[in-house]
């Protein structure tokens, strides 16, 4: 039957297409890469060829790990993202399993009110932010940081674990209440677990622009001692734009952790996306 | 139903519980700052008091030489910025995405990753190694267009004033391209194979198979995909500010709104920072936001025939 839909050349020109972009979307990456391992010289003198013997250097990690601040700002991320998605997830399953378990007043107006955000970005309200977080003294902590992007993920983590929370059958939950379990715990037992694929995609969703963000970094915790690595491969790059060695390494640097979690997350991103999101 | 209803139905105070830490969250982080910075924008300084100024702010943006210039500026470069995005970015996007859908392909996995990786990857480290491989100093773009005899093509891109905005465009869709593909991937996978199996009976395949058949399926997912395509676009900031800097340059020419915003509010060097202002520019970008949202809400979405399979 799929015979009319397979030709040879077809398959061929597919095949060509899509090896094409693949390339284009690799190709920068590698170049970064590639070229973070060999000597200045080798870097401008054959830019697209791989590390030899001859011209494998590392002076360019070196530099970075012993000028940069490094691995505290990979500290800074770890601790801002890991709390931020701890609370997106958590209370955003809590209140998706508000919205969609319990029949009250209000109940679409609060679903509207909280899919706002889905559309209008956090980031125009930076001003009055800026603003309370001084008022507050929370400026220059990680904690800024972690309210910021908490407010950021609900939305959209409200929105997602919603849907899936109507798809649990009743009578588990109803088989529970009958054996006397309050509510709380018909959540956190019964619920919760089932819940745990939809979190992983949000998670993804959730965390990527988390850790890559800019603007809040730069706004609210641009003190040293808070910086986030994004902002911190910022300013390095910014400061250290003739040294190429260092620079080349800082990127390839900054690239290695998300690859690394991507790789391990995309199987549950493309599940997510082809299960849900889009119908 | 009505009576007697206090007597049956207690507060049921869990709903509260489940509720109250993610909208306190959100409404104290997210929509009290968002409506403060509108509020904001109504306001000025004189002698560090706020005094209500209703809506001069909005004039003084519009109208005064002094900054009416660089918004109209950022205002259109945002708007060639998006254009670049729905003319390369979604139509790309939609290709591969048809192309991977394809029952038979191989390998169709390691594509969709290998395309999808820029996409995770921060504005910082694209900015900056774009920067690199078109940079003159570093041969990578004039040796590449050497190999295919067009060295005489290369210009730094990113430094003219006539390129360097559409440069940055391609280099963003270069980045997000993922994001449709993998939307799209997944609206075509929700098409029933019995669909295409009657179109094939029907002697419709290829080519026009796609036109006819899965295009319309797919136009609620395209409709979403423009909608998150105008509001990134109009809240982009991050890869102008890592490639050009706070200044965007060459001469502004890649001004956006983002970056006219990041410099008012904050101040660069010379120019001293004005909340006030800042906030009438977010607010402006607030209502752009909302006003192609609601486009989308009430006239596309509402429009859309969606098919149950």
């Amino acid at each position: 039957m799929s015979q009319a839909r397979t030709s040879p050349a077809r398959t061929f020109a597919a095949h060509a297409i899509l090896i094409v972009y693949t390339v284009i979307a690799l190709f920068p990456v590698l170049v970064v890469v590639m070229n973070s391992f060999k000597s200045r010289k080798a870097i401008f003198r054959s830019p697209l060829s791989p590390p030899t013997g001859e011209t494998f250097d590392m002076i360019g990690y070196e530099t970075v790990l012993s000028q940069g601040n490094f691995p505290l700002y990979f500290q800074n991320s770890v601790i801002v993202t890991v709390v931020a998605l701890a609370i997106v997830l958590i209370f955003g399953a809590m209140a998706a399993f508000a919205l969609a378990e319990y029949r009250f007043r209000g109940n679409t107006l609060m679903g509207l009110y909280l899919a706002l955000g889905i559309m209008i970005p956090i980031r125009l309200g930076t001003v009055a932010i800026l603003e309370m977080m001084v008022a507050s003294g929370l400026v220059n902590t990680l904690t800024a940081l972690i309210l910021v992007y908490s407010a950021q993920g609900l939305p959209l983590a409200i929105f997602i674990l919603t849907e899936f929370t109507r798809q649990i059958s009743d009578d588990l939950k109803n088989a529970g209440r009958i054996d006397g379990l309050s509510e709380y715990r018909i959540f956190f037992q019964l619920v919760l677990p089932l819940l745990r694929p939809p979190m992983a995609t949000v998670a993804v969703f959730t965390m990527i622009p988390i850790w890559n963000d800019l603007w809040f970094p730069l706004i609210l915790a641009p003190a040293e001692s808070t910086k986030t690595v994004t902002l911190g491969a910022q300013l390095f790059l910014g400061q250290f734009v003739t040294n190429w060695n260092a620079v080349l390494a800082a990127l390839s640097l900054a690239i290695l952790p998300v690859l690394v979690l991507y790789l391990i997350f995309s199987r549950q991103l493309i599940r997510g996306i082809t299960s849900g999101a889009v119908k | 139903m009505a009576t007697g209803k206090s007597e049956r139905t207690p507060i049921r105070w869990h709903i509260a519980v489940f509720l109250a830490p993610a909208v306190l969250i959100y409404s104290a982080v997210m929509i009290v700052p968002l409506f403060g910075t509108l509020q904001l924008s109504l306001f000025t300084t004189i002698d560090n008091e706020q005094v209500f100024a209703g809506i001069d702010n909005f004039r003084t943006l519009f109208g005064d030489e002094r900054w009416s210039v660089s918004f109209w500026n950022a205002l259109w470069n945002n708007t060639w910025f998006f254009i670049i995005h729905m003319l390369v970015q979604n139509p790309v996007g939609i290709l591969l995405a048809a192309l991977l859908s394809h029952p038979r392909l191989r390998f169709s996995a390691f594509y969709r990753t290998a395309i999808f990786i820029p996409t995770i990857l921060s504005f910082v480290i694209v900015g900056f190694t774009w920067k690199l491989i078109l940079s003159p100093l570093w041969g990578v773009a004039p040796d590449l267009l050497d190999m295919v005899g067009l060295k005489h093509l290369f210009t730094p891109w990113l430094g003219k004033e006539e390129y360097a905005l559409t440069t940055l465009g391609l280099i963003s869709v270069w980045q997000f391209v993922g994001i449709p593909m993998m939307l799209i991937y997944a609206a075509l996978l929700s098409i029933p194979d019995e669909i295409l199996e009657a179109a094939e009976c029907d002697g419709i395949t290829g080519f026009s198979q796609f036109w006819k058949i899965q295009l319309p399926l797919i136009l609620p997912a395209i409709g979403i995909i423009s909608v998150l395509t105008f509001v990134g676009n109009f809240n982009a900031f991050d890869l102008i500010y890592s490639a050009q800097g706070a200044l965007a340059g060459p001469n502004y020419s890649t001004d956006i709104l983002g970056t006219f915003l990041y410099r008012t509010f904050f101040g660069f060097q010379l120019q001293t920072g004005d909340p006030n202002m800042g906030a009438t520019i977010a607010s402006i970008m607030f209502f752009i936001i909302l006003t192609g949202v609601c486009i989308y809400l009430f006239a596309i979405q509402t429009r859309l025939r969606r098919y149950q399979f």
